[in-house]
């Protein structure tokens, strides 16, 4: 019973999560911490810094990747199950409903309008966050190649998008290794 | 055999997502247009109508293609296969990350790895911008269409703008500057 109430409530709060966090897993991360420090005490503070580190170092969404850790650690793999169906049942409802109505909605010459608009902005959007990626991620010199490179590999679609990233990893080993760092 | 293409594709898409949606809009794109899911123009909307959703923008998209392309089933099939390697990889990586997230051949592939997230990121900008401008007849369109992505990014990057506030901003633009 305890611990069917324990489900019950992970789903809900990730749940709330997934409903009110929009533009992307990386908006969720300060409503998380909110949910998961503050209200729930599911965690401490410098633990979900930890977290979030982990969440954008494996494979997947950020969003979904905390979720899935919380749940874990809280319940084991079921928990981790729970956590993850509670963050993504609002998008796919939501998706679901605007995906039928999609044709219909596009026909409409006030909401074709309105949607150039949105699809203008969020080109601004987009490179707003690449700048804001670079500012974090891109260190030295070799990080600004390897992001150029990256960049005109995938604009020129010769390679295949994911054998870019395993590429990316291997220079970094390499050119390390090369450097002899042993940090 | 639809579904057997859109779990491989969205799994695919799922493992090689790291450090945020974004960077995984260049690899749902080639996807997409590889298998003839959707156009690059209707990949466009999708992304527009992802922003203006809750969730993730990986599950959102997964979710409308796999609904276009077999409907509800596809959508679940779609949806499943992008966050089973959440799943896989955190349980996985939980076990060891103290281990090892200090080891240096992990820290020197992320030195490696970062750097391509941000290429990936720009690349997404450029190529959904090309199809954007594509089908943009007029050139008071195409100016307008230029003027809002510019104001939205000078807006977020360094006026500390709220995203969806700026959205909606930009479809009230539209609704009088597209005619």
């Amino acid at each position: 019973m305890k611990e069917s109430r324990g489900f019950l409530r992970l789903f809900t709060v990730f749940f709330r999560i997934g409903l009110f966090t929009f533009g992307g897993g990386l908006a969720m991360l300060p409503l998380i911490e909110k949910e998961v420090v503050d209200v729930q005490g599911w965690a401490e503070r410098d633990e979900i810094l930890d977290i979030f580190a982990l969440a954008q170092s494996v494979p997947g969404a950020i969003g979904v990747n905390t979720a899935v850790f919380i749940g874990l650690r809280l319940h084991g793999f079921w928990g981790a199950v729970v956590a993850l169906l509670g963050v993504v049942t609002p998008s796919v409802a939501i998706i679901l409903i605007i995906a039928q109505l999609f044709s219909q909605f596009q026909s409409n010459l006030y909401v074709a309008r309105a949607f150039s608009g949105v699809k203008a902005a969020v080109l601004g959007l987009i490179a707003a966050a690449a700048l804001r990626a670079g500012r974090g991620a891109i260190v030295d010199r070799f990080g600004l190649l390897v992001a150029v490179v990256a960049l005109g590999l995938s604009i020129a679609g010769i390679i295949p998008v994911f054998w870019v990233i395993i590429l990316g990893g291997l220079a970094g080993i390499l050119y390390h290794r090369r450097r002899g760092d042993v940090r | 055999m639809i579904f057997m293409q859109l779990f491989g594709a969205f799994f695919k898409i799922g493992l090689f997502t790291l450090g945020g949606g974004y960077a995984m809009l260049a690899l749902i794109r080639q996807e997409i247009i590889r298998y003839g899911w959707l156009t690059p123009q209707e990949f466009v909307d999708i992304v527009g109508i992802a922003e203006m959703t809750p969730g993730p923008i990986a599950v959102n998209a997964a979710t409308f293609v796999g609904f276009r392309s077999a409907g509800v089933a596809g959508a679940l099939v779609a949806t499943s296969a992008v966050v089973l390697p959440s799943l896989i990889s955190v349980i996985i990586v939980s076990r060891v990350w103290q281990k090892y997230k200090n080891s240096p051949v992990v820290q020197h592939m992320f030195a490696g790895v970062r750097p391509v997230v941000v290429g990936l990121v720009g690349a997404a900008v450029v190529l959904m911008g090309r199809s954007t401008f594509e089908v943009l007849t007029s050139i008071p369109q195409q100016v307008v269409t230029l003027i809002l992505a510019c104001v939205v990014f000078y807006g977020v990057a360094f006026r500390k703008w709220d995203p969806i506030k700026a959205l909606i901003a930009a479809a009230l633009v539209g609704l009088v500057a597209f005619r």
